[in-house]
């Protein structure tokens, strides 16, 4: 991957950065220029809370390039508090004990590296939310 | 708009074809055809290829197909929109002579994957997926659909054995189907206990990686009934929606809109409702795919796609046969060219000619293909006359 189609998602990736639309007040990540709720394109940007709730996932048991020296890993799909829904990887438990349902709390992660010289790739990833 | 007709079909065997490049498959699948039509016309090609740069490297089909068909200066073009990459090239064909531009149009689909490793192919897939909010965290295809495949058990109650049911099934209707990459029965149990790929679908839930080429060719009505070759096949009507490209960003999970809207105006093209429909062709990609295709469409209830695959209401001697071809499922997926193959299934029904896996007396038929995790659908209705 080429620094800048990394760099330029950075604000997502390591802020959660979304935008709230002006006239509607709906929330989109990531950010759109147009809002498909009601077609305005004045966007005020909100970092969201990267806390929620799990409400599907799964565990990639046979991944795609750029991601085997993970595998086993559980992606998922997190609706935020705020009502907004990302997919990501949950980590930092035993995935054979994950439940839909489940507390989630966003967490800067490392993605994945590009081999010895490659682009080092850092953005969030869910952890079980255990209220500490 | 002009009426149009399908006026001939033909395919490759589907499989690991190592001896055949893009191009070799291109061109038999286009021989077949044009023996299959009896003529020699071709005013244009449209083209459907989900990544063949990705997978093969060659870009520019456009100029590569009609120059080793021997039809250099014909004009051609390739459309894409991920696994709905042929539905959208016979679409585009179609209305190339539905308005008058072409009388004899040919529509390939067509896809290589097996110059790549497995690793790559599973990458070049997930790019029919968000990239940056989907691909970026490690998601695969057959993931996308496990997550909406726990889901479905979740909220419906769906088992592991109806999910498995959809796979016997097509394998059953694929064992009869001279063109299927894997034409072999399974079970339940070898389905359920194959190995886990993205939980909780196993590699048996899931279509294979596939070479292969269908090619159709459509005319106006009025010249196919010139050219009487067997019973008119016509194109009645056509739908065509899309979705989100993240299935996070969906209202429902659970409900494809781009499906139901596709399917519900290829209906209202053609006339006709569900009800009226012989059998249908469907993306079944993942047994996941075809329970949920078959809830979105409106064939059944949302939650009893599970329950009524395995009473059969979807089997060949069932009350609504889906995938007598064996689905992509047994009959294999080459991405590009499955679009095109439905529609080839769908024509050999409505000629009769589809030997042991016939419906009797079928008339209409529904083709659905998908593009990506339902982020686009193309279908069909064919009737013949």
């Amino acid at each position: 991957m080429q620094v800048p189609r990394f760099w330029r998602e950075i604000p997502r990736y390591y802020r959660l950065e979304a935008a709230a639309c002006v006239q509607c007040d709906a929330l989109h990540f990531p950010p759109r220029k147009i809002c498909p709720s009601c077609g305005a394109n004045a966007f005020e940007t909100v970092r969201l809370s990267g806390r929620g709730a799990l409400t599907t996932f799964t565990i990639i048991r046979t991944p795609p390039s750029g991601f085997t020296d993970q595998a086993p890993y559980a992606v998922g799909i997190v609706e935020l508090d705020e009502g907004v829904r990302l997919m990501a990887q949950i980590t930092d438990c035993d995935v054979d004990t994950l439940k839909t349902g489940d507390r989630m709390i966003a967490k800067f992660r490392r993605i994945r590296e590009e081999g010895r010289t490659g682009v080092i790739m850092y953005g969030y990833k869910f952890v079980p939310d255990v209220g500490v | 708009m002009r009426d149009v007709a399908i006026i001939g079909i033909g395919m490759t065997r589907f499989g690991e074809l190592w001896e055949s490049s893009i191009r070799d498959l291109c061109v038999e699948a286009a021989l077949a055809c044009f023996n299959d039509a009896g003529i020699d016309r071709l005013d244009s090609i449209t083209i459907g290829s989900m990544s063949s740069g990705l997978f093969t490297g060659q870009e520019h089909l456009a100029s590569l197909v009609p120059d080793y068909l021997g039809r250099r200066n014909v004009p051609a073009v390739r459309v894409e929109s991920a696994c709905a990459s042929g539905g959208q090239a016979v679409r585009t064909a179609f209305l190339e002579v539905a308005s008058g531009m072409s009388d004899v149009v040919l529509a390939i689909g067509v896809e290589k994957m097996t110059d790549v490793s497995g690793g790559e192919a599973t990458y070049a897939l997930a790019t029919a997926a968000d990239q940056d909010y989907e691909a970026f965290h490690g998601v695969t295809f057959p993931g996308l659909y496990a997550m909406m495949a726990r889901a479905h058990m979740e909220r419906f109650g769906t088992t592991r054995d109806q999910l498995a049911q959809v796979a016997v099934k097509n394998h059953e209707n694929g064992s009869h189907n001279p063109h299927a990459q894997f034409p072999f029965t399974v079970t339940r149990k070898q389905v359920i206990n194959s190995v886990m790929i993205a939980d909780p679908l196993t590699l048996l839930d899931c279509s294979p990686i596939t070479d292969g080429a269908a090619a159709v060719l459509v005319a106006p009505a009025e010249m196919a009934r010139e050219l009487q070759r067997g019973p008119l096949t016509v194109i009645t009507g056509i739908g065509h929606a899309t979705d989100t490209i993240s299935i996070a960003h969906r209202a429902d999970l659970l409900h494809l809109d781009a499906i139901e809207l596709a399917s519900s105006r290829a209906l209202g093209m053609a006339g006709k409702s569900i009800e009226d429909i012989d059998f249908a062709e469907v993306h079944d990609c993942f047994t996941i795919a075809e329970i949920l295709v078959l809830e979105s469409m409106g064939v059944v209830p949302a939650g009893q796609g599970g329950p009524a695959t395995l009473d059969g209401l979807t089997a060949l001697d069932g009350d609504f046969p889906v995938n007598p071809s064996g689905g992509l499922k047994s009959k294999g997926h080459p991405v590009g060219a499955t679009g095109v193959a439905q529609i080839c299934e769908a024509v050999t029904q409505l000629r009769g000619a589809a030997g042991d896996r016939q419906i009797p007396n079928a008339r209409i038929a529904l083709t659905q293909n998908m593009g990506g995790s339902g982020g686009s659908s193309v279908v069909h209705i064919v009737e013949a006359r």
